[in-house]
């Protein structure tokens, strides 16, 4: 069981949260202008990284906020969580 | 508020205060419901000064801006819900919510009514926090979970929203209507091992 540290509620057990897969997907702009190859690409491609990854996670049993998390997927250890909108502490960016 | 006409707290099928002039004063816990509390979502940015003050002038609390913190005036409590949301409780009748919709009708803010979504099981006595601990991962400890903190997480697997009322201790559990017949039954099981009591709280 990990222990998840809520940006805002603090630490808090895994139990509490859900996953909300790969972090920093941008929205292409013009989603009519892109083939149907891209916009599959965008809608369901994502990595599979062993080791450091920056994914999503959601307080949905406590303050139901966003935030992102930086886990290593080999070993479960959580590095950092930033807020929705930031970019990934200097430590932790790829 | 629903009509009043035939109005049923969540756990009147329990026939509680009937239960409660039985009560056992050497019980290590007490639980009752606290029903027919208004209740109001509000959003809004804790930033704004028109916000924050519409909020300290209708309830008389200063919003809590600290996570999982209670700020009451002994008739209305504000709950730290998330960073732009709070759950205003006051007692039956209360018109706190109407007029904070007033306050904030300029403003970027919402309030919401949502006094029939919730019931407050009440949990005082020695062992309330041995009681929580069982069904909830959160550190119901006295040096750790202290007067006027609040909590959202799950006891028994049912979603909850914790208030350390005072030192005695007193907790007001907070469960979603439907669930709270079950809540109840999982909780008589969980106190039977210290004595329990049933009390009419107001
Ligand atoms: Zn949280």
């Amino acid at each position: 069981m990990l222990i998840i540290d809520c940006p805002y509620c603090g630490k808090r057990d895994e139990a509490e949260f859900h996953y909300g897969g790969e972090a920093h997907i941008v929205r292409p702009e013009n989603p009519s202008e892109l083939s149907d190859e891209a916009w599959a690409e965008y809608l369901f491609m994502r990595s599979n990284t062993k080791g450091r990854f920056l994914e999503r996670w959601v307080h949905s049993e406590g303050c139901r906020r966003w935030f992102n998390m930086a886990r290593n997927t080999a070993n479960n250890e959580v590095e950092a969580v930033y807020l929705m909108g930031e970019t990934p502490p200097k430590e932790v960016s790829k | 508020m629903a009509d009043s006409y035939l109005r049923q707290s969540a756990l009147a099928s329990l026939h509680l205060i009937a239960r409660a002039n039985q009560a056992d004063s050497n019980a290590g816990l007490s639980m009752g419901e606290r029903g027919f509390l208004c209740q109001w979502v509000v959003r809004g940015d804790a930033g704004n000064a028109v916000f924050a003050s519409a909020v300290k002038d209708v309830t008389g609390c200063d919003l809590p801006i600290e996570p999982n913190t209670v700020q009451g005036s002994g008739y209305i409590n504000v709950l730290w819900l998330g960073p732009d949301e709070w759950l205003i409780v006051a007692p039956d009748g209360s018109d706190a919510g109407p007029r904070l919709d007033e306050a904030c009708k300029d403003i970027h803010a919402a309030v919401t009514d949502v006094s029939e979504s919730r019931t407050v099981i009440v949990l005082a006595g020695e062992h309330a926090r041995d009681v929580l601990a069982k069904g909830c991962a959160l550190d119901f400890h006295a040096r750790s979970f202290v007067v006027d903190q609040c909590a959202q997480s799950t006891l028994a697997h049912m979603h909850v929203i914790v208030h350390q009322r005072s030192d005695a201790p007193e907790f007001d559990v907070y469960v979603h209507r439907s669930f709270a017949e079950s809540l109840w039954q999982w909780l008589e099981d969980a106190a039977a091992e210290y004595g329990f009591a049933v009390s009419n709280p107001v």
